[in-house]
Order: C-alpha cells, then structure tokens, then sequence
C-alpha cells in the first residue's frame, strides 16, 4: 500500500508543479536557515573538552571589592598575589596559571625574519590536566616549575618552522634573545571555545605556539600579552605591579569528584575570609569555583549574533510551515470530490491519513534534499557573516546532514496533520452529490 | 464595497483565514525585528571616524630583542618612512581609531580627584599627528617638536600638554572655555588642553563614549610600536606594497605580524566592522526571502479560494455584478484579513523586540520600523492577491448555470 500511496503522491504533486515547488522551497530555505545557523551555533556553544570538563574549575575571586560593579560577579581572572598563593597551597589534584605572552622567535638562520607567535606563561600541570596530545617528548616537569627552568612546549607548526619537522626535544630556541630548551612537541592544539583564557580571546583564538614556564616568565618579565585591568594605578615596576591589585592571571584546578570542588570553594572562601581579617579586603568572601561549561555560559562566550540569528532562523522556519499548511490545505481540499468517490468506495479514514501524509512526506523529502543543498552552500558563506575566528568552526558534518533531512520531513508530514485530518473529514455523500 | 457579506463568507473558511493572518503576523513580527537590526548595524557601520580614511596606511611592529631603549630604533623609523617616496607624511602611536584596541583612563578636574572622572582613550604623538590622521584642528595649536617625550612601560601618561576633541572639551567644561584648562590624567600631574579638534573616535566599536579622545606628545617606549602612514593621493598601493620592505630594510630585527602587519584603512575599518556587516546580511536575505515567501503563499491560497468559488463568482456576475465588484471583493477581504494579521503582529514583534532586549542588551525596536512593516505587509498582500482577484474578475456568468 505504501508504494501505491506514494506514486498517488507523486502523481498528484506533478499536476500541480507551481505548487509543489512552493511548498518544497519553503521547506528548503526554512531548513536551510535554520540549519545553517544552527551549526554556528552549536560550534559555539560546544563542550570544548568533553572528557574532562566536569573535573576542570576556573577560579573567582573577589579582590576588588563591590564598589562600582553591577552585579556580584568576582573579576574574570586573578591578581599575582592571589594566583600564586593559592597556587602554592596545593589544595587541587593538579592547578596551572596561565596569561598570554608577547613573543618573538629568533631563527637560528640568520637570513630568516623573526617570527611572532602567540604564547602562554603556565605551570607543569597544564599539559595533563588539558589532555594535551603530544607527538614529540612531554611537558616539562613541576621540578622544572619550581627550579624556574628555561624550558618549552612547541607546537607541531612551530616545530615545522623552526626545525622541518624533525626531532626537537632537547634543541634551544631563541625567544627575544632568551635560550629555552624544547622538552616536548604538541599538535597544534587550541579547543574551541578556547576555554582557559576567555578574558583575552572572548573564546574563539587560534591559540598558541609556544607555551614557557610561568615562573621563567615572571623572572623574565615578559609582558602580559592579553588584558590588563586595575582598579588602582600600580606603583611603577615591575615588582610593584606584581604587588598590585591588578587581574591578568587565569587560574583553573582539577577537582576528580564534587566533594572535592566543595573542598576547594570553603578553603578559597576561607583563604578570602582570612584576607578580610587581614584588612585586605573590607568586604565578604566571594568566590567562584565554576567548571568548564558553567565558565563559559556566565563568559557569554556564544556570540549574540549567533543566537539572534538562530532564533529569527527559527522563526522563519516557523512561517515556512505556517506557509506550507496552507498550501497543503489547499491542495487538499481542491481534491475533496477525489476524497468523496474513495470513502465511497470503502476506504477508511485512517487510509486516507496515510495516503496524505505519504504525500506530505515526499514533499519533505525534496524539500530535506533543497534543504541539504542549501544549507550546504549556506555553510561555505557563514564567513559573510560571521568572524573569520567563529565561520571556520561551522561545518556540515554526517549529524548535521540527518538533522537536516529529519527536521524537513518531520516539518513538512506535521504541517501535513491539519490540512489530512480535514480531508479525513470530507463527506463522502457530499461530494457525490454536487458532482 | 459591503464588508459584511465578507466577513460572513470568511467565517465559511476559517482554516485558510487564519493560516494568512498568522503568516501575515509572524512575518511581520520577524521583518520588523531584522530591518531594525539592520538599520542599527548599518547605522553603526557608517560612523565617522573623524579622520581623512583614504590613503592612510597602518603598520603594527613589534621589534625583536631587548635593546637599552626602542625610541632610537623608533625615530630612525618614522625617519625612514617619512622619507620613503609617496608617503605625505608619518607618525608613531599607539593606538588609533578602529583597531579594537587601546589605551584609556579617567581623567580628573582636580589635582586629587577621587571620583571616577571622564573616561578618554589616549592616543601617542607628535606634531605630526593631526596632519597624518587628516584631522581638523578648530581651537588652539598643533604640538612643538621640543614637546614630545619619551614615556615608559611602567610610567603613567601625564604630559604637560595634550590636544583633546571638542565633545571631549565640552563635557570636561561645558561652557565652552577648554582651552587653555588644566586637567588631570594622573594624580598630581597636570595637563594643559592646547588645542581642539574636530572630531575623533576612540579605538573601539562598542565603547560607551565613542568621541572622548585625548592626543598626547608622547612616544612609548616599547617594543611594540604602530606606524600610520599618510600617503599622497593616488600612492596608497604603492606604499602600502613597499612599505615593510622600507622598514625591514632599516633593520631585520622586528616583526609585521602577517594579517595586521600592514592594512590599509580601509582593511582596518573592514575588519571592525565585519560582525555588523554580516548581521546585516544575513538579516537582509532573511527578510527578502520571508517576504517572497509571505506573497507567495498568499498568492497559493487565494487562488484556491478563487478557484473554489467560481460557481459563486458567475452568480454574482450573473445577477450584474461588476468586474471592479469581484476584483474589489477579493482585495478586501485579503485587506480585511491581513489587517487581522498586523494587529497580531505587531503585538508580536513588540514581544520579541522586549525579547531580545532583555536577552541581548539590544535596542528596543523603534516604532517607525513597526510602522513600515505594517505598511509592507498591508502593501504586498494586495500585490499579491491582485493576480489570482483579476482572475477571479475574469470568470464569466456562464459558470452560474454549469453542472447544477
């Protein structure tokens, strides 16, 4: 019954080409919207490293007190003095501070140019605690931390650059005339959102080449490369400026069960509490102790744009099918006579239901096909509309292709439920007798 | 034209009216919201700067190693570039309008000032500066030579001196008598307003005071250094061609990161403005295809009804009425009920408006736009019911006496 039904269908489609075809691209281009927006946003909004990021806490807290703030919210990233305190009180399994370095590499090559690259200053645990895979070598080591050694992470690309692509674990580089060693080499690694530096990078970065150890930096006073915010002017210097107030530090902690988040956030409240005492802070203790995801919703790290468009996407499919209802109404309608000499003839209603909606189905098929098509293409021009850093994230992959298909059918055999069960009601001795 | 007899005739096909309004109420709650979207974002887009934007081109270096001091490295620089053929004129800075990224501070009418103070980005130069970013001087003097210091890393800019514009002076001291003023960027250390310009915008795109802008003669002290470049007319590209190989040729030890190492303005004014842009786009198809989209379902519903009522058409005809009366009749009662359908609307767009207000820090949508969706929608359901109405008109008496 089903073949027969849906060569019915396609019959009755072809008859009424102008129709079909309106139904089938208010489909497709309803579809093809809000699929294309659709894979913005999921890109976005995406868990960056599934894996781990229920164990993976960033660290608040509060050293600027509530003065001229709108809402409680701790500073998004910590003072040198709060970061390294904490840091040394190893109450995490494993914890990394990180900021953003400005760098230059020297080749050995004489005759080759300089080459600027993004850097981050961190700590020994980085490299587990992130899952970073390496190809050559390993991280350096929590000795190396503490003995402020002159060591370094590179990535894959880098190592391309520097070294053709060989064995570099042990070799020197040259970073603004200071020599670090190269203990291990990485993929060019950089999730997306780029979850452990949101306040320099808003989440969406290339990220970076070259990772050195915290300690070395601070020795060497490279310079934050990302955002610097005081509430007060520093004192002038460097050591002065590691004293001060100012918030340039992102600190995060590996925390395997909740019991242990729970630890951490009374020891942090503690830690703050004891700074009031101390007449630091002239304000209550307030912390935050957020994992990966719960970190990026409160940074807003989706785009609003990427949400404003998805939901008028969303709307636009919905006058799509609005649009499909009617017109399918229409059409089926305009064959109640048909409808009229079938129930005559002994077909039951629930006959007519699966007739129609087959009919509606196949309409959703092409419309799914259109659909595909054009989310495709919409996919290739997200850069007209989104940063190059968000339109490269977008892609049309095996999910999205089904989600695409099955949102069509299933929009187009739902805006088939009305338009069926007003031809199910069709009189049959009506039809026979204006005929 | 008698309302009534359509009314009640509406009330026959209940399904089909209310498919329309909806459509009808919906597209023009999603058609509002975009076209104010992008009047906004197009709105933002066409802001001025204040500067003369052709032939300027923008050089971020960053030099490489750790020198004593980079102002000689600096000054030979700028030296080199002024001198480079086709360049107008050059200076060095630290930031400037659209690069998404910068310097500000509060600035104080009292040596102590405790409260907040009037917020300005600050922008490193010299004599040179005005005339490179083509700004117009309207009160006061340009800078000396004898005026531009060096500053460090670590040192706060303070100068004796600064250039500041006019929106600036006027909120600063709103009688109109800035020049000549003293005014704080730092504790203690004040700063006499010598001259006034025009206009300037700071270097972001979203910041709450896009006018409040402060030139300071200052030179930074930095590795990190931003050349701009005025060429003469006619010479941009070949300045902005040649122009690294001018300042690699001066010395090797530097980097011109390779996306942003050298832009025209025009890059730089693509690249602030690239989410506006797209959002505009994007919203513009949205509402071009709805519409299509709108008008075409409408004109498959009317020619259904048409269809349907043939019968009925040749009666009337047939008991004299008029062609103008069946064509009339049609474009009412889609008037009537696309009428329906923007009261509906409207309380709809207003909705979502309030929506993404409270959601997304957007603007409330503004009742123009409200205004203009409505006259759109009322406009294409009549475009688009004309079509299947003159068909309708078309339909001959004869019909009343077939096949009963």
């Amino acid at each position: 019954m089903f073949a027969y039904y849906l060569q019915l269908g396609l019959r009755s489609l072809r008859r009424n080409p102008m129709l079909t075809a309106l139904m089938v691209m208010a489909i497709g281009f309803g579809v093809a919207a809000s699929m294309t927006t659709y894979s913005v946003f999921r890109a976005t909004s995406r868990d960056p490293i599934p894996q781990r990021s229920d164990v993976l806490y960033n660290v608040q807290l509060d050293n600027w007190g509530p003065e001229g703030r709108k809402d409680d919210e701790p500073p998004p990233a910590l003072s040198y003095t709060d970061a390294t305190t904490l840091l040394r009180a190893h109450k995490a399994k494993r914890q990394t501070v990180t900021y953003p370095v400005g760098i230059s590499i020297i080749p050995e090559d004489p005759s080759r140019l300089p080459v600027r690259k993004g850097a981050y200053a961190t700590g020994a645990d980085f490299f587990p605690m992130f899952d970073v895979p390496f190809i050559q070598g390993s991280g350096w080591t929590l000795d190396d931390d503490e003995k402020h050694a002159s060591v370094a992470v590179i990535t894959k690309s880098l190592n391309e650059k520097l070294f053709n692509g060989g064995q570099s674990v042990g070799k020197q580089i040259n970073v603004d005339g200071h020599l670090f060693r190269v203990t291990g080499v990485i993929e060019d690694w950089a999730p997306q959102p780029l979850f452990f530096d949101v306040p320099n990078t808003s989440g969406f970065d290339e990220g970076a080449s070259i990772y050195v150890p915290f300690n070395r930096a601070v020795d060497l006073k490279l310079p934050n490369d990302g955002n610097n915010n005081c509430n007060k002017e520093p004192a002038e210097g460097w050591d002065a400026y590691l004293r001060s107030e100012c918030i340039w530090l992102s600190l995060w902690a590996e925390l395997p069960t909740r019991s242990d988040a729970d630890a951490y956030r009374q020891y942090l409240t503690g830690y703050a509490a004891e700074q009031q005492r101390a007449g630091r802070f002239s304000w209550a203790p307030n912390v935050r102790v957020r994992d990966v995801m719960d970190w990026l919703s409160v940074q807003k790290v989706v785009p609003p744009e990427s949400q404003v468009s998805l939901i008028v996407s969303l709307g636009f499919l919905a006058i799509c099918l609005v649009n499909t209802v009617g017109l399918l109404l229409a059409k089926f309608m305009r064959r109640a006579p048909e409808i009229g000499v079938r129930r005559a003839l002994g077909a039951s209603r629930r006959e007519i239901y699966a007739q129609f909606l087959i009919e509606a189905g196949t309409i959703g098929v092409a419309g799914g096909l259109l659909g595909l098509l054009l989310t495709g293409l919409g996919v290739l021009g997200v850069g007209l509309v989104f940063p190059e850093q968000i339109a490269r994230l977008a892609t049309l992959d095996p999910m999205l292709v089904v989600l695409t298909l099955v949102v069509s059918i299933a929009a187009a055999v739902i805006a088939a439920f009305y338009p069926t069960w007003r031809a199910a009601q069709v009189q049959p001795a009506w039809q026979l007798k204006s005929n | 034209m008698q309302i009534k007899p359509i009314l009640s005739a509406l009330r026959r096909h209940k399904a089909g009216t209310i498919l329309i309004a909806l459509q009808i109420a919906l597209t023009l709650a999603i058609v509002c919201n975009a076209l104010f979207i992008v009047h906004e974002r197009v709105e933002h887009v066409s802001r001025v700067t204040g500067m003369d934007e052709s032939n300027v081109v923008a050089i971020q270096n960053r030099y490489v190693g750790t020198p004593e001091s980079y102002i000689p490295l600096v000054k030979t620089d700028v030296q080199a570039l002024r001198s480079m053929p086709g360049v107008e004129d050059a200076y060095v800075t630290n930031a400037f309008p659209l690069r998404q990224g910068g310097w500000s501070t509060g600035i104080q009418l009292k040596p102590d000032g405790q409260k907040e103070g009037v917020s300005s980005a600050l922008y490193f130069g010299d004599e040179h500066t005005l005339k490179t970013l083509g700004v117009k001087l309207i009160a006061g003097r340009n800078f000396t030579s004898n005026e531009i210091v060096s500053i460090n890393r670590d040192d706060r800019p303070a100068p004796p001196q600064v250039i500041v514009t006019k929106i600036l002076a006027d909120k600063l001291f709103p009688d109109g008598d800035a020049l000549g003023k003293t005014i704080y960027y730092s504790k203690g250390r004040p700063s006499t307003i010598i001259g006034i310009v025009a206009k300037l915008t700071v270097p972001w795109t979203d910041w709450e005071y896009p006018d409040n802008v402060t030139i300071m003669p200052l030179t930074f002290n930095s590795s990190y250094q931003i050349f701009l470049v005025r060429a003469k007319a006619g010479q941009q590209d070949a300045v902005y061609k040649s122009v690294a190989d001018t300042l690699y040729g001066v010395n090797r030890m530097r980097v011109l990161p390779e996306n942003f190492g050298v832009r025209t303005f025009e890059m730089v004014r693509a690249r602030a403005y690239e989410k506006d842009r797209g959002m505009a786009i994007l919203m513009s198809i949205v509402c071009g295809v709805l519409l299509a989209i709108t008008a075409a379902g409408i004109v498959g519903l009317s020619s259904f009804w048409v269809g349907q009522r043939r019968k009925q058409i040749g009666v009337r005809r047939a008991l004299g009425a008029r062609r103008s009366d069946i064509l009339g009749y049609f474009m009412t009662e889609n008037f009537l009920i696309a009428l329906a359908g923007v009261v509906v609307g409207v309380i709809l767009a207003v909705g979502l408006s309030q929506w993404m207000f409270t959601h997304f820090e957007m603007r409330r949508l503004s009742f123009t736009y409200v205004i203009v969706g409505v006259v759109v929608l009322l406009g294409l359901g009549q475009a688009a019911v004309f079509a299947p109405a003159l068909k309708a008109s078309k339909v001959s008496p004869v019909e009343a006496t077939r096949s009963v």
